[in-house]
Protein backbone atom coordinates (compact mmCIF):
# COMPACT_ATOMS: atom_id res chain seq x y z
CA UNK A 1 0.00 0.00 0.00
CA UNK A 2 2.80 2.59 0.63
CA UNK A 3 4.81 1.74 -2.34
CA UNK A 4 2.72 3.26 -5.23
CA UNK A 5 2.98 6.63 -5.63
CA UNK A 6 -0.60 8.28 -6.04
CA UNK A 7 -1.36 11.74 -7.21
CA UNK A 8 -2.75 12.43 -3.82
CA UNK A 9 0.11 11.82 -2.12
CA UNK A 10 2.35 13.89 -4.48
CA UNK A 11 -0.19 17.05 -3.47
CA UNK A 12 -0.27 15.87 0.22
CA UNK A 13 3.76 16.65 -0.01
CA UNK A 14 3.26 19.93 -1.93
CA UNK A 15 0.58 21.07 1.17
CA UNK A 16 2.87 20.31 3.81
CA UNK A 17 5.95 21.45 2.47
CA UNK A 18 3.77 24.80 2.05
CA UNK A 19 2.34 25.06 5.15
CA UNK A 20 5.93 24.19 7.03
CA UNK A 21 7.16 26.94 4.94
CA UNK A 22 4.72 29.32 6.20
CA UNK A 23 5.25 28.06 9.65
CA UNK A 24 9.27 29.39 9.39
CA UNK A 25 8.59 32.48 7.30
CA UNK A 26 8.27 34.85 10.56
CA UNK A 27 11.37 33.00 12.26
CA UNK A 28 13.53 33.71 8.82
CA UNK A 29 11.57 37.49 8.90
CA UNK A 30 13.01 38.16 12.25
CA UNK A 31 16.16 36.72 12.15
CA UNK A 32 16.40 38.93 8.93
CA UNK A 33 15.40 42.14 11.15
CA UNK A 34 18.03 40.99 13.97
CA UNK A 35 20.94 41.19 11.42
CA UNK A 36 20.04 44.65 9.19
CA UNK A 37 21.99 47.72 9.94
CA UNK A 38 19.06 50.13 10.10
CA UNK A 39 17.02 51.37 13.87
CA UNK A 40 13.56 50.05 11.75
CA UNK A 41 13.63 47.39 9.30
CA UNK A 42 13.15 48.04 5.95
CA UNK A 43 13.54 45.05 3.11
CA UNK A 44 15.30 44.32 1.40
CA UNK A 45 17.95 44.66 3.60
CA UNK A 46 20.62 47.20 2.61
CA UNK A 47 23.42 46.38 4.75
CA UNK A 48 23.85 43.47 6.98
CA UNK A 49 25.55 43.85 10.69
CA UNK A 50 25.57 41.69 13.91
CA UNK A 51 25.84 45.07 16.23
CA UNK A 52 23.04 44.01 17.28
CA UNK A 53 23.39 40.51 18.38
CA UNK A 54 26.76 41.48 20.06
CA UNK A 55 24.56 44.53 22.00
CA UNK A 56 22.43 41.72 23.09
CA UNK A 57 25.13 39.99 24.12
CA UNK A 58 26.70 42.45 26.38
CA UNK A 59 23.47 43.67 27.67
CA UNK A 60 22.98 43.49 31.66
CA UNK A 61 19.70 43.78 31.72
CA UNK A 62 19.37 41.16 28.92
CA UNK A 63 21.78 38.93 30.94
CA UNK A 64 19.47 38.90 34.07
CA UNK A 65 16.21 38.66 31.97
CA UNK A 66 18.00 35.52 30.40
CA UNK A 67 18.87 34.36 33.93
CA UNK A 68 15.27 34.52 35.13
CA UNK A 69 14.09 32.88 32.30
CA UNK A 70 17.24 29.69 32.99
CA UNK A 71 15.93 29.44 36.40
CA UNK A 72 12.45 29.23 36.11
CA UNK A 73 12.68 26.48 33.42
CA UNK A 74 15.18 24.56 35.28
CA UNK A 75 12.60 24.34 38.47
CA UNK A 76 10.11 24.11 36.29
CA UNK A 77 11.80 21.18 34.78
CA UNK A 78 12.54 19.17 38.12
CA UNK A 79 9.54 19.73 39.56
CA UNK A 80 6.94 18.67 36.53
CA UNK A 81 9.13 15.46 36.16
CA UNK A 82 9.06 14.64 39.60
CA UNK A 83 5.46 14.88 39.87
CA UNK A 84 4.46 13.49 36.63
CA UNK A 85 6.29 10.69 37.40
CA UNK A 86 3.70 9.14 39.92
CA UNK A 87 0.93 11.01 38.11
CA UNK A 88 1.68 9.09 34.98
CA UNK A 89 1.62 6.13 37.28
CA UNK A 90 -1.80 7.22 38.72
CA UNK A 91 -2.66 7.67 34.92
CA UNK A 92 -2.05 4.98 33.38
CA UNK A 93 -0.49 1.99 35.34
CA UNK A 94 -3.01 1.41 38.16
CA UNK A 95 -6.89 0.58 38.31
CA UNK A 96 -7.97 2.38 41.04
CA UNK A 97 -11.48 3.95 41.57
CA UNK A 98 -10.62 7.57 41.15
CA UNK A 99 -8.74 7.11 37.83
CA UNK A 100 -11.28 8.13 35.48
CA UNK A 101 -11.87 11.25 37.17
CA UNK A 102 -8.45 11.81 37.61
CA UNK A 103 -7.66 11.46 33.87
CA UNK A 104 -10.35 14.20 33.28
CA UNK A 105 -9.00 16.52 35.82
CA UNK A 106 -5.09 16.40 34.36
CA UNK A 107 -7.03 17.15 31.46
CA UNK A 108 -8.77 20.33 32.34
CA UNK A 109 -5.41 23.01 32.59
CA UNK A 110 -4.04 21.84 29.20
CA UNK A 111 -7.85 22.57 27.40
CA UNK A 112 -8.17 26.32 29.24
CA UNK A 113 -6.71 29.21 28.00
CA UNK A 114 -3.72 30.39 29.04
CA UNK A 115 -4.40 33.53 29.57
CA UNK A 116 -7.65 33.23 31.50
CA UNK A 117 -5.57 30.90 33.84
CA UNK A 118 -2.97 33.16 33.98
CA UNK A 119 -5.29 36.14 34.99
CA UNK A 120 -6.91 33.43 37.38
CA UNK A 121 -3.84 32.94 39.13
CA UNK A 122 -3.21 36.89 39.25
CA UNK A 123 -6.34 36.67 41.63
CA UNK A 124 -5.92 34.38 43.50
CA UNK A 125 -2.06 35.09 44.18
CA UNK A 126 -3.35 38.55 45.38
CA UNK A 127 -6.27 37.27 47.46
CA UNK A 128 -3.66 35.41 49.33
CA UNK A 129 -1.36 38.39 49.70
CA UNK A 130 1.07 36.45 48.46
CA UNK A 131 3.09 39.17 46.13
CA UNK A 132 3.68 38.20 42.07
CA UNK A 133 7.54 37.39 41.51
CA UNK A 134 9.16 34.40 39.42
CA UNK A 135 8.17 32.30 42.34
CA UNK A 136 4.44 32.58 41.53
CA UNK A 137 4.95 32.04 38.00
CA UNK A 138 6.96 28.62 38.40
CA UNK A 139 3.43 27.88 40.39
CA UNK A 140 1.89 28.92 37.36
CA UNK A 141 3.96 27.14 34.68
CA UNK A 142 3.35 23.69 36.85
CA UNK A 143 -0.71 24.22 36.53
CA UNK A 144 -0.11 23.99 33.03
CA UNK A 145 3.13 22.24 32.22
CA UNK A 146 2.64 19.34 34.74
CA UNK A 147 -0.18 17.98 33.05
CA UNK A 148 1.13 17.97 29.55
CA UNK A 149 4.06 16.04 31.16
CA UNK A 150 1.87 14.01 33.08
CA UNK A 151 0.70 12.76 29.36
CA UNK A 152 3.49 12.63 27.47
CA UNK A 153 5.30 10.27 30.44
CA UNK A 154 1.87 8.08 30.49
CA UNK A 155 2.11 7.36 27.11
CA UNK A 156 5.08 5.22 27.42
CA UNK A 157 3.77 3.80 30.74
CA UNK A 158 0.87 2.57 28.38
CA UNK A 159 3.45 0.77 26.52
CA UNK A 160 4.83 -0.47 30.13
CA UNK A 161 4.29 -4.22 31.35
CA UNK A 162 3.48 -4.10 35.25
CA UNK A 163 4.05 -8.04 34.73
CA UNK A 164 7.46 -6.87 34.96
CA UNK A 165 7.49 -5.27 38.40
CA UNK A 166 5.64 -8.31 40.17
CA UNK A 167 8.23 -10.53 39.16
CA UNK A 168 10.90 -8.50 40.67
CA UNK A 169 8.54 -8.23 43.67
CA UNK A 170 8.38 -11.92 43.68
CA UNK A 171 11.87 -12.35 43.56
CA UNK A 172 12.34 -10.33 46.92
CA UNK A 173 12.83 -6.07 45.61
CA UNK A 174 12.17 -4.00 48.13
CA UNK A 175 9.90 -1.32 46.63
CA UNK A 176 12.43 1.21 46.14
CA UNK A 177 14.53 -1.68 44.55
CA UNK A 178 11.78 -2.06 41.79
CA UNK A 179 11.25 1.80 41.33
CA UNK A 180 15.43 1.86 40.67
CA UNK A 181 15.95 -1.01 38.72
CA UNK A 182 12.90 -1.83 36.82
CA UNK A 183 10.27 1.05 36.52
CA UNK A 184 12.42 3.90 36.05
CA UNK A 185 14.94 2.05 33.14
CA UNK A 186 11.82 1.08 31.52
CA UNK A 187 10.16 4.34 31.34
CA UNK A 188 12.76 6.72 31.00
CA UNK A 189 12.69 7.34 27.51
CA UNK A 190 9.07 9.32 28.58
CA UNK A 191 10.62 10.92 31.39
CA UNK A 192 13.24 12.17 29.36
CA UNK A 193 11.15 13.16 26.62
CA UNK A 194 8.55 14.87 29.58
CA UNK A 195 11.60 16.71 30.85
CA UNK A 196 12.11 18.22 27.61
CA UNK A 197 8.77 19.19 26.65
CA UNK A 198 8.65 20.98 30.63
CA UNK A 199 12.27 23.22 29.58
CA UNK A 200 11.05 24.33 26.28
CA UNK A 201 7.13 25.43 27.71
CA UNK A 202 8.49 26.52 30.26
CA UNK A 203 11.38 28.54 28.50
CA UNK A 204 8.84 29.91 25.67
CA UNK A 205 5.80 30.40 27.93
CA UNK A 206 4.14 33.99 27.31
CA UNK A 207 0.78 34.34 29.00
CA UNK A 208 1.13 32.49 32.28
CA UNK A 209 4.65 34.27 32.95
CA UNK A 210 3.06 37.60 31.92
CA UNK A 211 0.63 37.96 34.43
CA UNK A 212 1.98 35.84 37.41
CA UNK A 213 5.70 36.77 37.46
CA UNK A 214 5.21 40.55 38.95
CA UNK A 215 8.32 42.89 38.05
CA UNK A 216 10.35 40.16 37.08
CA UNK A 217 10.71 39.63 33.61
CA UNK A 218 11.53 36.56 31.28
CA UNK A 219 12.13 36.64 28.07
CA UNK A 220 9.18 36.30 26.16
CA UNK A 221 7.45 39.17 28.62
CA UNK A 222 10.34 41.22 28.00
CA UNK A 223 10.67 40.66 24.11
CA UNK A 224 6.72 41.68 24.32
CA UNK A 225 6.79 45.10 26.77
CA UNK A 226 9.61 46.29 23.78
CA UNK A 227 7.37 45.45 20.94
CA UNK A 228 4.35 47.23 22.36
CA UNK A 229 6.79 50.33 23.26
CA UNK A 230 10.12 50.75 22.35
CA UNK A 231 10.88 48.40 19.50
CA UNK A 232 15.17 48.24 18.84
CA UNK A 233 16.55 45.20 16.26
CA UNK A 234 17.55 44.20 20.18
CA UNK A 235 13.89 42.73 20.08
CA UNK A 236 14.52 40.37 16.96
CA UNK A 237 17.81 39.57 17.99
CA UNK A 238 16.80 38.22 21.43
CA UNK A 239 13.61 36.25 19.75
CA UNK A 240 15.99 34.53 17.22
CA UNK A 241 18.59 33.66 19.73
CA UNK A 242 15.77 32.36 22.31
CA UNK A 243 14.59 30.34 19.04
CA UNK A 244 18.21 29.30 18.64
CA UNK A 245 18.51 27.92 22.37
CA UNK A 246 15.72 26.30 22.06
CA UNK A 247 16.35 24.23 18.69
CA UNK A 248 19.74 23.47 20.23
CA UNK A 249 18.28 22.30 23.57
CA UNK A 250 15.67 20.08 21.49
CA UNK A 251 18.51 18.67 19.33
CA UNK A 252 21.12 17.76 22.39
CA UNK A 253 18.26 16.05 23.66
CA UNK A 254 17.06 14.03 20.77
CA UNK A 255 20.68 13.26 20.30
CA UNK A 256 21.22 12.09 23.81
CA UNK A 257 18.01 9.97 23.15
CA UNK A 258 19.07 8.30 20.14
CA UNK A 259 22.47 7.69 21.93
CA UNK A 260 21.07 5.60 25.00
CA UNK A 261 18.52 3.88 23.07
CA UNK A 262 20.98 2.73 21.04
CA UNK A 263 23.26 1.43 23.65
CA UNK A 264 20.40 -0.38 25.22
CA UNK A 265 19.41 -2.52 22.20
CA UNK A 266 23.24 -3.83 21.77
CA UNK B 1 5.65 15.84 86.67
CA UNK B 2 6.59 18.70 84.44
CA UNK B 3 8.14 16.50 81.58
CA UNK B 4 4.94 13.85 81.77
CA UNK B 5 2.44 16.37 79.67
CA UNK B 6 5.35 16.75 77.20
CA UNK B 7 6.16 13.60 76.71
CA UNK B 8 2.24 12.87 76.49
CA UNK B 9 2.44 15.47 73.83
CA UNK B 10 5.13 13.80 72.01
CA UNK B 11 3.49 10.62 71.86
CA UNK B 12 -0.09 12.36 70.73
CA UNK B 13 2.06 14.01 67.92
CA UNK B 14 3.63 10.61 67.03
CA UNK B 15 0.51 8.77 67.03
CA UNK B 16 -1.43 11.36 64.89
CA UNK B 17 1.81 11.16 62.08
CA UNK B 18 1.44 7.55 62.64
CA UNK B 19 -2.02 7.90 62.20
CA UNK B 20 -1.69 9.51 58.47
CA UNK B 21 1.27 7.29 57.28
CA UNK B 22 -1.06 4.08 58.41
CA UNK B 23 -3.67 6.39 56.21
CA UNK B 24 -1.21 6.90 53.48
CA UNK B 25 -0.33 3.50 53.48
CA UNK B 26 -3.84 2.15 53.41
CA UNK B 27 -4.35 3.96 50.16
CA UNK B 28 -4.75 2.24 46.72
CA UNK B 29 -1.40 2.88 44.87
CA UNK B 30 -3.10 5.29 42.44
CA UNK B 31 -4.49 7.34 44.64
CA UNK B 32 -1.10 7.78 46.17
CA UNK B 33 1.13 8.27 43.20
CA UNK B 34 -2.06 11.16 42.02
CA UNK B 35 -1.57 12.92 45.53
CA UNK B 36 1.18 15.54 44.26
CA UNK B 37 -1.03 16.34 41.14
CA UNK B 38 -4.04 16.68 43.30
CA UNK B 39 -2.25 19.29 45.73
CA UNK B 40 -1.11 21.16 42.56
CA UNK B 41 -3.88 21.28 40.79
CA UNK B 42 -6.12 21.12 43.59
CA UNK B 43 -4.31 24.80 45.00
CA UNK B 44 -2.99 26.07 41.59
CA UNK B 45 -5.87 25.29 39.46
CA UNK B 46 -9.09 24.50 41.28
CA UNK B 47 -8.83 27.11 43.78
CA UNK B 48 -8.23 29.85 41.80
CA UNK B 49 -11.16 29.27 39.78
CA UNK B 50 -13.52 29.43 43.19
CA UNK B 51 -11.66 32.50 44.14
CA UNK B 52 -12.79 34.13 40.90
CA UNK B 53 -16.33 32.43 41.41
CA UNK B 54 -16.64 34.31 44.71
CA UNK B 55 -14.83 37.52 43.56
CA UNK B 56 -18.12 37.68 40.88
CA UNK B 57 -20.75 38.14 43.30
CA UNK B 58 -18.75 40.57 45.39
CA UNK B 59 -20.16 44.07 44.40
CA UNK B 60 -18.42 46.15 41.51
CA UNK B 61 -15.22 47.90 41.92
CA UNK B 62 -14.30 46.37 45.73
CA UNK B 63 -12.31 43.39 47.32
CA UNK B 64 -14.98 42.86 49.29
CA UNK B 65 -15.62 39.02 49.02
CA UNK B 66 -17.75 37.84 51.78
CA UNK B 67 -21.05 39.49 53.67
CA UNK B 68 -22.41 41.22 50.22
CA UNK B 69 -23.61 39.42 47.29
CA UNK B 70 -24.37 41.15 43.94
CA UNK B 71 -25.42 40.14 40.74
CA UNK B 72 -24.68 43.85 39.57
CA UNK B 73 -21.54 42.04 37.74
CA UNK B 74 -23.40 40.06 35.50
CA UNK B 75 -25.62 42.38 35.39
CA UNK B 76 -23.02 44.20 33.12
CA UNK B 77 -21.62 41.79 31.30
CA UNK B 78 -25.15 41.17 29.30
CA UNK B 79 -26.19 44.95 29.82
CA UNK B 80 -26.39 45.43 25.94
CA UNK B 81 -24.88 48.80 26.46
CA UNK B 82 -21.96 47.61 27.21
CA UNK B 83 -18.88 46.23 24.93
CA UNK B 84 -18.34 43.31 27.07
CA UNK B 85 -20.53 40.68 25.18
CA UNK B 86 -19.19 41.88 21.97
CA UNK B 87 -15.80 40.61 23.49
CA UNK B 88 -17.24 37.57 23.79
CA UNK B 89 -18.76 37.11 20.37
CA UNK B 90 -15.69 38.04 18.75
CA UNK B 91 -13.90 35.52 20.38
CA UNK B 92 -16.15 32.82 20.27
CA UNK B 93 -16.15 33.66 16.46
CA UNK B 94 -12.13 33.80 16.32
CA UNK B 95 -12.15 30.52 18.00
CA UNK B 96 -14.86 28.19 15.76
CA UNK B 97 -13.37 29.97 12.80
CA UNK B 98 -9.63 28.74 13.89
CA UNK B 99 -11.30 25.42 14.20
CA UNK B 100 -12.63 24.57 11.00
CA UNK B 101 -10.77 26.47 9.17
CA UNK B 102 -7.28 24.34 11.05
CA UNK B 103 -9.48 21.01 10.80
CA UNK B 104 -9.28 21.67 6.66
CA UNK B 105 -5.77 22.57 6.85
CA UNK B 106 -4.47 19.79 8.92
CA UNK B 107 -6.42 16.94 7.52
CA UNK B 108 -3.93 16.57 4.53
CA UNK B 109 -1.01 16.80 6.82
CA UNK B 110 -1.99 14.12 9.30
CA UNK B 111 -3.04 11.83 6.53
CA UNK B 112 0.57 12.28 5.11
CA UNK B 113 2.20 11.65 8.60
CA UNK B 114 0.54 8.17 8.71
CA UNK B 115 0.49 7.16 5.28
CA UNK B 116 2.60 9.15 2.64
CA UNK B 117 5.77 10.71 4.13
CA UNK B 118 7.05 6.88 6.01
CA UNK B 119 10.72 7.28 7.21
CA UNK B 120 10.51 10.73 6.98
CA UNK B 121 7.36 11.45 9.77
CA UNK B 122 8.92 11.59 12.25
CA UNK B 123 11.17 14.74 10.90
CA UNK B 124 7.91 16.33 9.49
CA UNK B 125 6.39 16.01 13.31
CA UNK B 126 9.18 17.52 14.68
CA UNK B 127 9.40 20.20 12.12
CA UNK B 128 6.03 21.24 13.55
CA UNK B 129 6.47 20.64 17.03
CA UNK B 130 8.91 23.06 17.48
CA UNK B 131 7.02 25.87 16.99
CA UNK B 132 5.09 25.06 19.85
CA UNK B 133 8.81 25.89 21.56
CA UNK B 134 9.15 29.78 20.48
CA UNK B 135 6.97 31.79 22.45
CA UNK B 136 3.64 32.97 20.26
CA UNK B 137 4.57 36.42 20.59
CA UNK B 138 7.82 36.25 18.94
CA UNK B 139 6.35 34.14 15.65
CA UNK B 140 3.31 36.91 15.26
CA UNK B 141 6.11 39.36 15.57
CA UNK B 142 7.86 38.10 12.54
CA UNK B 143 4.57 38.34 10.70
CA UNK B 144 4.61 41.92 11.62
CA UNK B 145 7.87 42.05 10.34
CA UNK B 146 6.32 40.73 7.12
CA UNK B 147 3.62 42.73 6.62
CA UNK B 148 4.70 45.86 7.88
CA UNK B 149 5.44 48.78 6.04
CA UNK B 150 8.65 48.53 3.89
CA UNK B 151 8.57 45.09 5.80
CA UNK B 152 9.49 41.87 3.80
CA UNK B 153 5.77 41.42 1.74
CA UNK B 154 6.06 45.26 0.87
CA UNK B 155 9.49 45.65 0.46
CA UNK B 156 9.73 42.35 -2.36
CA UNK B 157 6.51 43.81 -4.33
CA UNK B 158 8.04 47.12 -4.24
CA UNK B 159 11.32 45.45 -6.33
CA UNK B 160 9.39 44.49 -8.81
CA UNK B 161 7.85 47.54 -9.20
CA UNK B 162 4.98 46.64 -7.46
CA UNK B 163 2.54 48.91 -6.01
CA UNK B 164 3.69 47.70 -2.67
CA UNK B 165 1.62 45.12 -0.33
CA UNK B 166 -1.94 45.59 0.86
CA UNK B 167 -2.24 46.91 4.48
CA UNK B 168 -3.38 43.90 5.74
CA UNK B 169 -2.45 44.58 9.86
CA UNK B 170 -4.94 45.46 12.15
CA UNK B 171 -7.70 43.64 10.51
CA UNK B 172 -9.62 40.70 11.87
CA UNK B 173 -8.73 38.63 9.03
CA UNK B 174 -5.31 39.09 10.46
CA UNK B 175 -6.00 38.45 13.59
CA UNK B 176 -8.20 35.21 12.51
CA UNK B 177 -4.60 34.13 10.40
CA UNK B 178 -2.61 34.44 13.22
CA UNK B 179 -4.53 32.38 15.51
CA UNK B 180 -4.44 29.81 12.63
CA UNK B 181 -1.00 30.08 13.18
CA UNK B 182 -0.34 29.57 16.25
CA UNK B 183 -2.93 26.72 16.74
CA UNK B 184 -1.77 24.66 13.73
CA UNK B 185 0.01 22.09 16.64
CA UNK B 186 -3.00 21.70 18.46
CA UNK B 187 -5.04 20.20 15.97
CA UNK B 188 -2.12 18.53 13.87
CA UNK B 189 -1.17 16.15 16.37
CA UNK B 190 -4.71 14.84 18.18
CA UNK B 191 -5.56 14.25 14.01
CA UNK B 192 -2.44 12.60 13.98
CA UNK B 193 -2.78 10.03 16.52
CA UNK B 194 -6.86 9.62 16.06
CA UNK B 195 -5.84 9.01 11.98
CA UNK B 196 -3.52 5.97 13.80
CA UNK B 197 -6.41 4.19 15.03
CA UNK B 198 -7.85 3.24 11.57
CA UNK B 199 -6.20 0.10 10.57
CA UNK B 200 -5.26 -0.39 6.96
CA UNK B 201 -7.16 -3.81 7.24
CA UNK B 202 -10.31 -2.26 7.52
CA UNK B 203 -10.03 0.60 4.50
CA UNK B 204 -8.82 -2.26 2.06
CA UNK B 205 -11.91 -4.43 3.06
CA UNK B 206 -13.74 -1.64 2.37
CA UNK B 207 -12.06 -0.94 -1.01
CA UNK B 208 -12.69 -4.75 -1.67
CA UNK B 209 -15.87 -4.41 -1.35
CA UNK B 210 -16.13 -1.93 -3.93
CA UNK B 211 -15.95 1.52 -1.21
CA UNK B 212 -14.68 4.49 -3.99
CA UNK B 213 -12.38 7.02 -1.84
CA UNK B 214 -15.07 8.95 -0.97
CA UNK B 215 -17.18 6.13 1.06
CA UNK B 216 -14.25 4.88 2.51
CA UNK B 217 -13.48 8.39 4.10
CA UNK B 218 -16.66 8.85 4.98
CA UNK B 219 -17.97 5.59 6.47
CA UNK B 220 -14.96 4.55 7.99
CA UNK B 221 -11.78 6.66 8.23
CA UNK B 222 -14.17 9.65 9.73
CA UNK B 223 -15.73 7.52 12.05
CA UNK B 224 -12.63 5.43 13.51
CA UNK B 225 -10.43 9.07 13.41
CA UNK B 226 -13.23 10.79 15.12
CA UNK B 227 -11.76 11.00 18.81
CA UNK B 228 -8.66 12.19 17.44
CA UNK B 229 -10.52 14.79 15.22
CA UNK B 230 -12.67 15.65 18.31
CA UNK B 231 -9.86 16.58 20.29
CA UNK B 232 -7.77 18.51 18.32
CA UNK B 233 -11.09 20.45 17.14
CA UNK B 234 -11.86 20.91 21.02
CA UNK B 235 -8.40 21.83 21.67
CA UNK B 236 -7.82 24.59 18.94
CA UNK B 237 -11.13 26.16 19.77
CA UNK B 238 -11.35 26.22 23.23
CA UNK B 239 -7.88 27.54 23.40
CA UNK B 240 -9.27 30.15 20.45
CA UNK B 241 -11.46 31.75 23.23
CA UNK B 242 -8.79 32.90 25.31
CA UNK B 243 -6.33 33.63 22.69
CA UNK B 244 -4.88 37.51 23.29
CA UNK B 245 -1.76 37.72 21.87
CA UNK B 246 -3.06 38.12 18.34
CA UNK B 247 -5.40 40.57 18.61
CA UNK B 248 -2.81 42.74 20.51
CA UNK B 249 -0.10 42.10 18.18
CA UNK B 250 -1.18 41.96 14.14
CA UNK B 251 -4.01 43.20 15.98
CA UNK B 252 -2.92 46.59 16.85
CA UNK B 253 -5.74 46.59 19.36
CA UNK B 254 -8.29 47.97 17.24
CA UNK B 255 -10.77 44.59 18.69
CA UNK B 256 -10.83 43.84 22.01
CA UNK B 257 -11.16 40.33 22.75
CA UNK B 258 -12.45 38.71 26.05
CA UNK B 259 -9.40 37.94 27.46
CA UNK B 260 -7.87 41.35 27.20
CA UNK B 261 -11.17 43.14 28.48
CA UNK B 262 -10.46 40.53 31.75
CA UNK B 263 -7.05 41.77 31.80
CA UNK B 264 -7.73 45.54 31.41
CA UNK B 265 -10.53 44.57 34.47
CA UNK B 266 -7.67 43.41 36.75
CA UNK B 267 -5.08 45.61 35.84
CA UNK B 268 -5.79 48.90 34.72
CA UNK B 269 -9.46 49.33 36.16
CA UNK B 270 -8.74 47.38 39.19
CA UNK B 271 -12.42 46.32 38.76
CA UNK B 272 -11.67 42.35 40.09
CA UNK B 273 -15.75 41.53 40.30
CA UNK B 274 -16.51 42.52 37.03
CA UNK B 275 -12.94 41.02 35.86
CA UNK B 276 -13.40 37.68 37.61
CA UNK B 277 -17.50 37.68 36.34
CA UNK B 278 -16.20 37.61 32.60
CA UNK B 279 -13.88 34.98 33.76
CA UNK B 280 -16.42 32.75 35.19
CA UNK B 281 -18.55 33.17 31.54
CA UNK B 282 -15.40 31.98 29.96
CA UNK B 283 -14.67 29.07 32.25
CA UNK B 284 -18.16 27.72 32.22
CA UNK B 285 -17.90 27.70 28.34
CA UNK B 286 -15.29 25.92 28.92
CA UNK B 287 -15.57 23.54 30.86
CA UNK B 288 -18.87 22.50 30.03
CA UNK B 289 -17.87 21.69 26.66
CA UNK B 290 -14.51 19.90 27.45
CA UNK B 291 -16.15 17.71 30.36
CA UNK B 292 -19.19 16.99 27.33
CA UNK B 293 -16.51 15.74 25.34
CA UNK B 294 -14.30 14.01 27.52
CA UNK B 295 -16.89 11.93 28.85
CA UNK B 296 -17.28 10.54 25.84
CA UNK B 297 -13.68 9.93 24.84
CA UNK B 298 -12.22 6.87 25.78
CA UNK B 299 -8.84 8.00 26.93
CA UNK B 300 -6.76 4.77 27.62
CA UNK B 301 -7.92 3.52 23.77
CA UNK B 302 -6.42 7.04 22.12
CA UNK B 303 -3.55 7.47 24.30
CA UNK B 304 -2.21 3.95 24.54
CA UNK B 305 -4.08 1.56 22.07
CA UNK B 306 -4.08 -1.41 23.89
Amino acid sequence: MESRTRPVDFLICIWTALVATLVYLPLICGALASLSKGRYFSFPVRAYTSDWWSRTFDSIEITMIVENSLIIAAIVTVASVLIAFFGALAFARYEWKGRSLFQRLVLLPIFFPQPVLGLALLLWFNALGIQTSWVTAIIAHLVWIVPVVTLVIAIQVYSFDPILEEAAYDLGCTRLQVLREVTLPLLWPGVWSGGLFAFLLSWSNFPLSLYTAGADSTIPKWLYSKMVAGYTPMVPALGTMSTLGAAAVMLLGAIVMFVLRQRRAT
Amino acid sequence: MVTAPTSLEIQDEASARAGLLARFMRMSSGLRCSLPVLVLLGLGFIAPLIAIFAFSFAPPRTFNVFGTFSLANYATLFDPQNTVWMSFLWSVGFAFATAAILAAIAYPIAYGLNHVFGRWSSLVSILFVFPLFVSENVRLYGWVLFFIKSGVLDGTLKAMGGEGGPAVLYHSGTILGGMIYTYLPFMLFPMTLGLAMVPNDLVDAARDLGANRFQIWKEVELPLAMPGLLVGTLLTFVLGIGAVAEAKILGGQSIIVISHDIEIAFTYSQNWPLGSAMAVLVTIFVGTLTLLVLKRLDLDQLLGRR
